[in-house]
């Protein structure tokens, strides 16, 4: 074990910190939130140019082979920042599904497109009913001729409104299959919205869809999902934990200047207090992010217990300091023109996603496992 | 970064876990089912045992009886026992007085008080707090006045861990009444048996005797029993709280006090089924787990973290104040999953005469004590600075408010 950065992940970690250094002043930040796609597709084609879309992948499927550290250390400093590419709903969910999905002509030309920063791609897979239950599935797959036909209802697709391809989970006799869908085919249906942070996702309604492809048969689709839920979530947790030291830094300036009753409000016990349980909060993301990142590599029931933990501690750690980083800033923390705002509201939309803490601590509930590791 | 575990530390765990399981005594594995507080008869043949394999006190250099273990093995090694349910070892002498000791002490001090605690022969007493010194310890009161070559004790000890048991103590004691309150403070050890040393036990709300008062009259002290120089206690202190910085998690034991909750609340009887299945107390487990997981994770941060790594002070920091909180979160937790009879007073230990002996009708191993240890564990955010303290610490020293 090492928690210390190697020489190539320091370079990563660098690298995106001078990224957002020099791309996500407030204000410009705010100009891509107002475009139409809610981001740039500029910096989506420079973090592709930067090679960081692949930077998880092994090289057999055309990454760098960074890992999910790489991906962490991308999450974080987004989450710093509050990047608003498409990185998550991309270059971790849809191509972390991709590269677990069985080997095929049409998979590996997607992979390839992707880290190329050639397609955005966003995965159909939860739906209203699941409630956070990632193995849970309505929607209807039947055959037709050589293809299929898809029929259902998809919530929350993040980056769907300007995905080029979606990847649609369905379910057949067999089980669930993940099939390929053109957003712009007859049938197919995304009605855009924006979450609270201003970022677009949308929900899918696919009615008698026709799906040349499998990418993965009936009764295979689900696992490569699952991975890539679990990737995403270690994502996710990365991004909050950027989220919350970015949070916690703009505070601790914020009550070192901000002067009341004749004092510093640094200077009140209470408000001290309140910053230490948020750094002890942000402290202990950070230990669980690693768990969880440990855990991806770990066999089935470790991996849902070890991903569940980092999810139900994060999301409550992430409200925790988002909402009391609000708090200590006063009514200026309400504020449209004030950062503090926007890092509560993305931490506030990433406790809840891929499931919140209760879904989680739910999980953890279903698969019970002892603490201590059995010794050969 | 690498989250990997080695195998060489695989291999380590499976040589602790193996050690343990055949040395470790039969009956006093079976009273370690127990929540009560260790005997001393357990405590001592156990650390014999442990002694003989050179393992009572890993975390002390080779040369002193200790080991060159890492940082990560001697924490395996403590979770390890915590797994068996171990009788915990002489923390005073062990922990506290020995690392100060190996690192500040003379040979000669060396020479004569090592060996007695690493064989488990004598007991030490930490007399640190006093009635008006707790988390302020710098304004303690104790003195100690230098006549010929003794000092002259007079004062008081109080919260004093099993003083009633201990055979020495070492005690922060004023040899400068002038001096800035830290720097007129000197580390003293004492024997219990100096005329002048009297002891108090003070009854606690688990219904256990481990705190004691001690009082100080006219007791003469050889100068030969300064630790270190006279006015540095203080940082001989912070040296002792500081030495072994994971150890405040108590992880490894809330650990162990989940696996009990989960043993008793699997056996525990509701009209929905066993306690386990039921949905808000399962909710609360999983949400203790995944904590402690986390703590656990901050343990092991700490644990490869170089001194002055400001990401391992950082995490650090949080050690105590969560750790304590969670530590008695699962006794409460634990005395919830017995019902009705969570309320049952039950000692702490079984050798109190004092305590009632009248039991409920409670015939799992495990179930014993756990009332007790809810309200023992009620002390946890107060010792060793008290939650209050500790935020304040991460505020001004982490923080920079």
């Amino acid at each position: 074990m090492d928690f210390t950065l190697t020489a190539e992940q320091q370079a990563l970690a660098d690298s995106v910190h001078r990224f957002y250094e020099r791309e996500y002043s407030f204000e410009s930040r705010k100009r891509r939130l107002a475009s139409a796609d809610g981001f740039s597709r500029d910096l989506w084609r420079a973090i592709a140019d930067l090679g960081w879309i692949g930077a998880a992948l092994s090289e057999e499927d055309g990454g760098f082979g960074g890992g999910p550290i790489g991906n962490a250390l991308i999450m974080e400093g987004f989450g710093r920042a509050l990047v608003l590419e498409p990185f998550l709903s991309t270059a971790i969910l849809s191509l972390q599904t991709l590269a677990h999905a069985p080997c095929s002509a049409v998979r590996d030309r997607l992979l390839e497109d992707i880290v190329a920063g050639k397609v955005l791609v966003a995965l159909a897979h939860g739906e209203t009913a699941a409630n956070g239950d990632a193995e849970y599935v309505e929607a209807v797959a039947a055959r037709r001729g050589a293809g299929w036909t898809l029929q259902g209802h998809k919530s929350l697709v993040l980056g769907s409104p300007s995905a080029d391809v979606l990847l649609v989970t369905a379910k057949a006799e067999a089980g669930i299959g993940l099939f390929l869908v053109d957003p712009a085919a007859p049938n197919v249906r995304v009605q855009a919205y924006k979450t609270l942070d201003g970022c677009r996702v949308g929900d899918v309604w696919l009615d008698d869809v026709v799906a040349e492809e499998a990418l993965a048969r009936p009764g295979s689709g689900l696992a490569p999902v699952l991975r890539g839920l679990d990737h995403a979530l270690v994502g996710v947790c990365a991004e909050a934990v950027g989220a919350m030291s970015a949070a916690l830094t703009l505070t601790r300036d914020y009550v070192k200047l901000r002067r009341q009753f004749g004092a510093a409000l640094s200077d009140f016990q209470a408000v001290q207090h309140r910053m230490a349980d948020m750094l002890v909060e942000l402290e202990l993301s950070r230990s669980i992010l690693y768990q969880g990142i440990a855990g991806l590599a770990s066999p089935n029931e470790q991996r849902i217990r070890a991903i569940s933990a980092m999810k139900a501690i994060t999301s409550s750690a992430a409200m925790f300091v988002g909402r009391n980083a609000v708090q200590l800033h006063g009514a200026i923390g309400m504020t449209e023109d004030y950062a503090i705002g926007h890092y509560y509201r993305r931490l506030f939309v990433i406790a809840h996603l891929f499931g919140n803490e209760s879904a989680h601590l739910d999980r953890i509930v279903r698969t019970p496992a002892t603490f201590w590791p059995a010794v050969s | 970064m690498d989250f990997n575990i080695a195998h060489e530390i695989h291999a380590f765990r499976s040589e602790v876990r193996e050690f343990i399981e055949a040395a470790l005594p039969a009956d006093i594995s079976r009273r370690g089912r127990h929540d009560y507080h260790s005997r001393r008869d357990d405590v001592q043949r156990w650390m014999k045992i442990l002694n003989k394999r050179g393992w009572s006190a890993p975390h002390w250099p080779a040369h002193l009886g200790g080991t060159d273990w890492s940082p990560l093995q001697r924490y395996i090694f403590q979770d390890e026992l915590r797994r068996a349910r171990a009788p915990v070892l002489d923390r005073c002498g062990l922990d506290l007085l020995g690392p100060v000791v190996c690192a500040f002490g003379t040979p000669e001090q060396q020479a004569r008080h090592l060996p007695p605690i690493l064989n488990g022969d004598l007991w030490w007493a930490q007399g640190f707090s006093e009635p008006n010194a707790g988390s302020d310890l710098a304004s303690l009161k104790t003195r100690a006045d230098l006549d010929g070559d003794h000092f002259i004790v007079n004062g008081q000890k109080t919260w004093t861990t099993e003083a009633h048991f201990a055979d020495w103590i070492f005690a922060l004691v004023r040899t400068d009444q002038v001096a800035k309150p830290q720097a007129g403070i000197s580390f003293l050890l004492i024997d219990m048996t100096t005329p002048g040393v009297t002891r108090r036990p003070i009854w606690s709300i688990d219904g256990a005797n481990t705190l004691n008062e001690v009082f100080f009259e006219d007791v003469r002290v050889p100068i030969a029993n300064l630790v270190g120089q006279a006015g540095h206690g203080w940082s001989y202190a912070k040296f002792l709280l500081a030495h072994e910085r994971t150890t405040s998690s108590v992880v490894s034991h809330t650990k162990r006090d989940i696996e009990q909750i989960r043993h008793l609340a699997t056996l525990a009887k509701t009209p929905a089924g066993p306690l386990i299945g039921t949905h808000a107390f399962a909710t609360k487990l999983a949400k203790l787990e995944a904590e402690v997981i986390a703590l656990e994770w901050s343990v092991l941060r700490v644990l490869h973290a170089s001194e002055g790594d400001a990401a391992g002070n950082s995490v650090a920091s949080l050690l105590k104040l969560r750790g304590s909180e969670l530590s008695e979160r699962a006794a409460l937790l634990a005395a919830e999953a017995l019902g009705d009879h969570g309320v049952a007073a039950m000692p702490l230990s079984e050798s109190d005469d004092a305590t009632p002996k009248e039991l409920p009708p409670i015939e799992d191993d495990e179930a014993i004590g756990v009332s007790a240890k809810a309200m023992f564990r009620r002390a946890a955010t107060i010792y060793g600075g008290a939650s209050e303290v500790q935020r304040t610490i991460i505020a001004k020293s982490i923080l920079g408010l």
